[in-house]
């Protein structure tokens, strides 16, 4: 509710790039906004492929008597399932799409500060994505190497596409690299530089919080795997020696020698934890606002969650080996690694603590986006108190490499995040097409994602701890611990994630239908605060807002503010402006 | 509907986790203390699980829109934040200690303990035992051949009275501990026994370790616990769990490795005078 002096602003605006022909406005586009599209829709296409890899996994582990596909398939599929689902479908949806659509028209600027380096990075990304994907057609296929893509197993014979898979896998990440560092500059640069007049940082609303603290981690994580990567090339086609150490392949010893498997492991997960927040902060910011607006109150401890986003994402470089306590590591990391883990819990269960009590006195609005934020806390908050199992070194001992890991990692960082993709689409999909999602369709995709998934991971765990290993092709005759009854176990998870898939095929015709056929969306039809909505047009056009910037009055939490007549009061609107309800004479003052 | 579906999904959770037929296989180690971390855990989290989501329903069903509701405008409370705070750092701290303490003990192999290696390779298990001397002699994964397919160090007088078992079932002594040293002479692999609760990677270039005392009589299953291939999920192995007659009668029956060179030897010369005679 605060308001304060406007500044003047510093600089005069420089005049956009306009394009002169249709290739360079729908193809070759510099508009941050398109660009979003082009990154939602790759993304989506190459997640779809990892989806029905998953299917095919599935049937394989219920029912290994069909053997639908073989073990080096199988192999190949866990592997670019994992990979893909991680990297090129979080990290691109989360970073270029929602980042490049929500920035600018959030922060109040035109378009990113380098359009041109914007564009580039879509298509770099693009190449790295149809690189991965020829890979599937290339002699022995994709790599089969998990998606850890752990020496020496991964450069070695007894994997498959060790041929040209693993030489494509790593060539993808490198170029993958190279274009989100475009990307990720551009958005750390606009949040940084590009904010409108009165946009103070502490007045950004949490998903740009979430996303800039999120890419500012990518930058500094992902340059470890593309070095890690480099590295494993080296080793693969120069025969040197980063990571691998004499060894004997089927009893032919190799001319390698020197290397250390286990500092792969250290430089892959020094990305690979932050990756998991590059993935989570976006998701939590996004999920915040989400909820303040259809809950119409304000985000509980606003500042409290900032700090805990920042926070949260510094804690996350010094986590990583607690991915590798089994690993043969000097086992004393384990204390220091155990600890730092289990500290970076109170941030987060802050977080959830703050979404729940910014439900407490609201007035909730059951839309489907609030359904996927109700979603996501019951998902993530099973996920992050099974990760209080495996962040704490002697439990994880026993459950490390089982099935409990492999639910924990779904619920919290793939379950988690994609419902409030989900629930993000359903919300900013009026804003983009100028439609409503059909209602119907959304509530039972919602339903049978939601239900349907915490069917089959909250169940998944329990096989864990009789301590069926993951990514195993069968599990054969093993009485002890796979009995019967865990087959059929397995049986039903496998029918459930069916359905799942079943019902995103409902939201991708959804997605469709309604682009054409979907009820025309009133302005602003959330009555949201925050400038993304206050634009001129909805969808809004090339340069975002008309001719003059919008300037920003108030934090981005301005719901049922006492006094003021609506229960909102956009970012843009200066106290004298708002209209008071009956019986006060200025906000948050009765009239006496 | 919402919150009704919400309630189904906490108590049924709750009750599943009750009732469930799936949970871990009966203990054969010395590392119950390992469970019973899991079961405090359990304790903790569980709690935390119910209240959270409890609240949360609570809220959908008494904050849900009406007609004439308005919310109510509270940007923040430092003193909830902080009670929060404090609390999560307690309940953490208490996971937290009883795990350290636990995993030192982990890492801490008592002096007594047995040294045992268990080499792994695609995809089968070989063991060495140390001998009368009791001490392992020194390997290298470049003196691996068809006849040493060990990598012993055959100028290491400790190597001679080691016991070889390739491919075989390793048996153990009820109650005595042992050390596992883990060596790998290809790619990644894990030495993991569900019932005894322990697993480690091993790591070529490279020998990794930790310890247990088997506490029950019996055969189990060794399941390699890290991708190592197409042929993973079929690496597997026996141990067997002796009382100490047992023990000692299969010990007799195994081969040093001083008599498995003298052994080959003999066929070698063997054969060599079978060809010349012809």
């Amino acid at each position: 509710m605060s308001e304060s002096i406007i500044p003047e602003s510093e600089l005069e605006e420089v005049e956009l790039y306009h394009p002169k022909s249709w290739w360079t406005e729908k193809v070759f586009s510099q508009d941050a906004k398109l660009i979003a599209i082009q990154y939602g829709l790759t993304a989506f296409a190459i997640g779809f492929v990892a989806l029905v890899l998953s299917w095919f996994m599935r049937i394989q582990i219920a029912f290994p008597e069909m053997a639908i596909i073989s073990e080096g398939t199988y192999y190949q599929f866990i592997t670019m399932h994992g990979m893909i689902m991680v990297v090129y479908l979080l990290t691109a949806l989360f970073l270029g799409a929602f980042g490049n659509y929500l920035i600018p028209l959030m922060v109040g600027a035109r378009d990113m500060v380098f359009p041109y380096l914007n564009m580039v990075s879509y298509w770099t990304y693009l190449v790295a994505v149809l690189v991965l994907f020829v890979s599937f057609f290339t002699p022995g296929g994709p790599t089969g190497a998990g998606w850890t893509l752990y020496p020496p197993q991964a450069i070695l014979g007894g994997t498959p596409g060790q041929e040209t898979g693993i030489v494509l896998m790593l060539v993808s990440l490198c170029i993958f690299i190279v274009g989100f560092t475009m990307g990720g500059l551009n958005y750390v640069i606009t949040v940084l530089q590009a904010r409108t007049r009165g946009m103070t940082l502490m007045r950004m609303p949490l998903t740009v919080w979430g996303i800039f603290t999120a890419t500012v981690l990518a930058l500094f994580a992902f340059p470890a795997l593309f070095v890690s990567a480099v590295m494993m090339l080296f080793d693969k086609l120069l025969m040197t020696s980063f990571f691998m150490p004499a060894l004997v392949e089927f009893g032919e010893n190799l001319s390698y020698g020197g290397g250390s498997p286990i500092l792969f492991q250290h430089l892959f997960w020094f990305f690979g934890h932050p990756e998991v927040y590059i993935v989570a902060l976006p998701a939590f910011g996004i999920v915040s606002d989400l909820i303040s607006i259809h809950a119409r109150k304000n985000i509980f401890g606003f500042r409290m969650m900032v700090w805990a986003i920042v926070g949260i994402g510094a804690l996350s470089f010094i986590v990583w080996a607690h991915h590798m306590y089994v690993s043969g590591m000097n086992p004393y990391f384990g204390f220091f690694f155990a600890t730092t883990t289990l500290i970076i819990a109170v941030p987060t269960a802050l977080k959830v603590y703050n979404w729940i009590l910014t439900l407490w006195k609201g007035n909730i609005h059951l839309t489907i986006p609030m359904l996927f934020c109700l979603g996501f806390i019951v998902t993530f908050l099973n996920g992050g108190l099974t990760g209080l199992f495996l962040g704490n070194v002697i439990v994880d001992v026993p459950l490390s490499d089982t099935y409990f890991v492999v639910a924990h990692f779904h619920m919290v960082m793939g379950i988690a995040p994609v419902l409030v993709i989900l629930g993000a689409i359903y919300h900013w999909y009026p804003l983009i097409t100028g439609k409503m999602l059909h209602d119907g369709m959304g509530r039972f995709h919602f339903w049978i994602t939601f239900v349907g998934s915490y069917l089959i991971y909250f169940p998944m765990h329990y096989l864990g701890f009789i301590g069926v290993p993951r990514r195993y092709y069968e599990m054969g005759q093993t009485e002890a611990l796979y009995t019967s009854s865990a087959a059929d176990l397995n049986v039903f998870i496998t029918i459930a994630a069916l359905a799942v898939g079943f019902a995103q095929l409902v939201f991708i015709y959804n997605v469709f239908w309604s682009a054409k056929n979907g009820k025309v969306a009133e302005k602003n039809p959330w009555k949201s605060t925050s400038l993304e909505w206050q634009t001129p047009e909805q969808p809004p056009i090339h340069g975002n807002f008309g001719k003059e910037l919008p300037v920003v009055y108030r934090w981005a939490y301005d719901y049922s503010v006492p006094g003021a007549e609506d229960d909102f009061i956009p970012q843009d609107v200066p106290n004298e402006k708002v209209k008071l309800a009956e019986g006060y004479k200025e906000l948050g003052v009765e009239k006496t | 509907m919402v919150p009704f579906i919400l309630l189904i999904l906490i108590i049924g959770s709750v009750l599943f986790h009750l009732y469930t037929p799936w949970y871990s296989t009966p203990i054969a180690s010395n590392w119950g203390s390992i469970d019973s971390t899991i079961e405090l855990t359990f304790w903790m989290t569980g709690i935390v699980y119910i209240l959270v989501l409890g609240f949360m329903t609570y809220c959908v069903v008494k904050f849900r829109n009406t007609k004439n509701r308005k919310a109510d405008y509270e940007p923040e409370s430092k003193k909830a934040e902080v009670i929060l705070t404090v609390l999560t750092t307690i309940g953490v701290a208490g996971l937290l200690a009883p795990g350290l303490i636990v995993w030192d003990d982990y890492v801490s192999p008592p002096e007594e303990a047995m040294p045992i290696e268990a080499m792994g390779q695609q995809w089968y298990w070989n063991f060495r035992l140390p001998g009368e001397d009791g001490i392992l002699g020194t390997t290298d994964a470049r003196n691996i051949s068809a006849d040493n397919p060990f990598g012993m160090n055959e100028n290491d007088p400790n190597g001679k009275d080691d016991i070889l078992i390739e491919g075989d079932t390793l048996h153990l002594e009820h109650d005595k501990p042992v050390k596992f040293l883990l060596r790998s002479i290809d790619v990644l692999h894990n030495f993991y026994v569900p019932q005894f609760r322990a697993k480690m990677d091993l790591v070529p270039g490279m020998v990794t370790f930790y310890w247990i005392k088997p506490t029950v009589t019996g055969n189990y299953e060794i399941l390699c616990a890290e991708l190592c291939g197409v042929g993973h999920h079929a690496m597997r192995g026996e141990v067997q769990v002796d009382n100490a007659n047992d023990y000692q009668d299969w010990l007799n029956d195994q081969l040093t490795f001083e008599a498995i060179q003298e052994q080959a030897m003999l066929d070698r010369e063997e054969k060599l005078a079978f060809n010349k005679s012809n």
